[in-house]
């Protein structure tokens, strides 16, 4: 399993990367891999504004659905569109295929979020 | 969670182990998708060790699985197998099963896992003449093999001639590599492919065998996501999602094996009576026009009015579109009529398309 020590991680298997004034939020590399082939993914309308922990869309595989939830608040600047038409990238790297782009609101929360080694403990909680 | 025998050969497999009904079952291996490819293309193996099992023996044999079944056994010939619902007095479904003929007097029933101790009561209360009901669950491990190349792969490993074991046609006592194993023609994939019934102990020994012999062909170990994408995509009904205590065997579109002329069986009476004023809801396949995945229990809509729900919903790995089964209220249940289903609050058109998604590739 792979994680970036650049990145700060939720518990609930999302990454959020800062760059510059956005920053950019996906899956994370345990999340694809328990999840399995991802077939459909689901995103947000540009625009919209999102608080800390609100669903952001949803990623599915063969046979399950789950919830993405944005690690903090921010209104959507872009979604990334390839992911619609081919959604197996996330398996193929979950870090380098962003699923949406955030202009944050409340930047100060980004200290709550997980470090790298925080995560890579939970992980190995869960499993 | 209960250990099937193959148990130890999932984990040296690095499969994905669940809680499936209380039994612990790999739902993939390598793969949902590349597994359900290679039945289609090749083989794969499955552990079904957890169906249940039960003899029915003594000389009213005959009579009593007449008395709870809905399909008529009387034409079966030995070495035969029917598929059957078994009803409640209202016409709801207990269960799916295969009866398994040796002759008049000895039958040998496969049940759902999740269905065993259920089933087992019900054949127990309803009891009538001279019959013994045992339920052998424990004394079977059950390997399905699955595929285009399922024939040709078990033949290296037994000198019966399987060509012999024709559709829905069994063998006893077939030795695969010396071990004696039942045989049947049947499986759960929309493929040929045999179902093979061996002594627990004996179950990791096969196992084995057969990947060994299949290693050149193709042949994959398979999980339940891949049993059921490939059952789902022959529209071959799940208890608990097509068929329920709930849904009639007439509203699930299995009405062929519901044989209303038959002299007397449970659930008789309401069934009659259903098909008599018309059945109510109709199992419908569809497709997604818009973007998204229906899944089980969703609800169905037409023009904003409750329809009906999803049975089953999935991405379909052979057909690479997102498809579904539902049952709905009977006037909508055309072919080419639109429907929508509602998925997270949002109504997504799809529309009602032929049945199966996929066309059976059965030996016959």
């Amino acid at each position: 399993m792979k994680i970036l020590n650049d990145l700060k991680y939720t518990k609930s298997h999302e990454w959020i990367k800062v760059e510059g004034d956005k920053a950019l939020v996906g899956i994370t590399d345990y999340a694809q891999e328990h999840l399995g082939e991802i077939v459909f993914v689901e995103l947000p309308e540009p625009g919209a504004e999102l608080a800390a922990g609100d669903s952001l869309g949803v990623v599915e595989s063969v046979k399950a659905v789950a919830d993405v939830y944005v690690p903090a608040s921010g209104i959507v600047k872009e979604i990334n569109e390839e992911l619609l038409d081919d959604p197996g990238k996330l398996n193929e790297d979950a870090f380098g295929n962003w699923l949406i782009s955030l202009e944050l609101t409340d930047p100060a929360q980004l200290d709550e979020l997980l470090d790298a080694s925080e995560y890579e403990k939970l992980c190995k909680e869960e499993d | 969670m209960k250990k099937t025998p193959l148990y130890e050969k999932h984990l040296e497999l690095k499969g994905k182990v669940i809680d499936f009904g209380g039994w612990a079952l790999p739902v993939e291996y390598q793969g949902i998708i590349s597994e359900h490819e290679a039945v289609r293309t090749a083989a794969g193996l499955f552990d079904v060790s957890h169906m249940g099992e039960v003899t029915v023996k003594g000389p009213d044999a005959e009579k009593y699985i007449q008395k709870l079944i809905v399909n008529d056994i009387s034409p079966m010939e030995n070495y035969q197998i029917f598929y059957s619902p078994m009803c409640y007095p209202d016409g709801g479904v207990v269960d799916d099963l295969l009866v398994y003929k040796f002759n008049k007097e000895d039958y040998f029933i496969v049940i759902n896992a999740s269905n065993t101790d259920k089933d087992v009561r019900w054949f127990m209360d309803h009891l009538e003449g001279n019959v013994e009901v045992k339920n052998v669950s424990d004394d079977y491990g059950e390997l399905a093999l699955q595929g285009p190349k399922a024939e040709m792969i078990l033949q290296k490993l037994t000198d019966t001639d399987l060509n012999e074991i024709g559709f829905f046609r069994f063998m006893p006592d077939v030795k695969i590599c010396g071990v004696p194993a039942l045989v049947s023609r049947t499986g759960y994939t929309g493929e040929d492919g045999f179902e093979i019934y061996v002594d627990p102990a004996q179950a990791p020994f096969l196992w084995d065998k057969i990947l060994e012999a299949g290693k050149g062909e193709g042949l994959v170990p398979a999980g339940l996501g891949a049993r059921d994408t490939l059952r789902f995509e022959a529209c071959l009904p799940l208890y608990g999602q097509e068929i329920d205590k709930d849904i009639t065997p007439l509203e699930a579109g299995l009405g062929s094996f519901v044989k209303l002329d038959k002299e007397d069986f449970i659930g008789k009476e309401a069934l009659l009576k259903q098909k008599e004023s018309g059945i109510p809801r109709k199992l419908v396949a569809f497709e997604m026009l818009d973007r998204g995945i229906a899944r089980s229990h969703y609800e169905v809509q037409a023009g904003g009015k409750k329809i009906g729900f999803v049975t089953t919903g999935s991405y379909s790995p052979t057909l690479k579109k997102n498809i579904g089964l539902a049952l709905i209220d009977r006037e909508y249940a055309r072919e080419g009529g639109e429907i929508e289903v509602i998925v997270r609050n949002k109504s997504l058109k799809a529309k009602i398309v032929e049945n199966p998604f996929y066309r059976k590739k059965y030996k016959k």
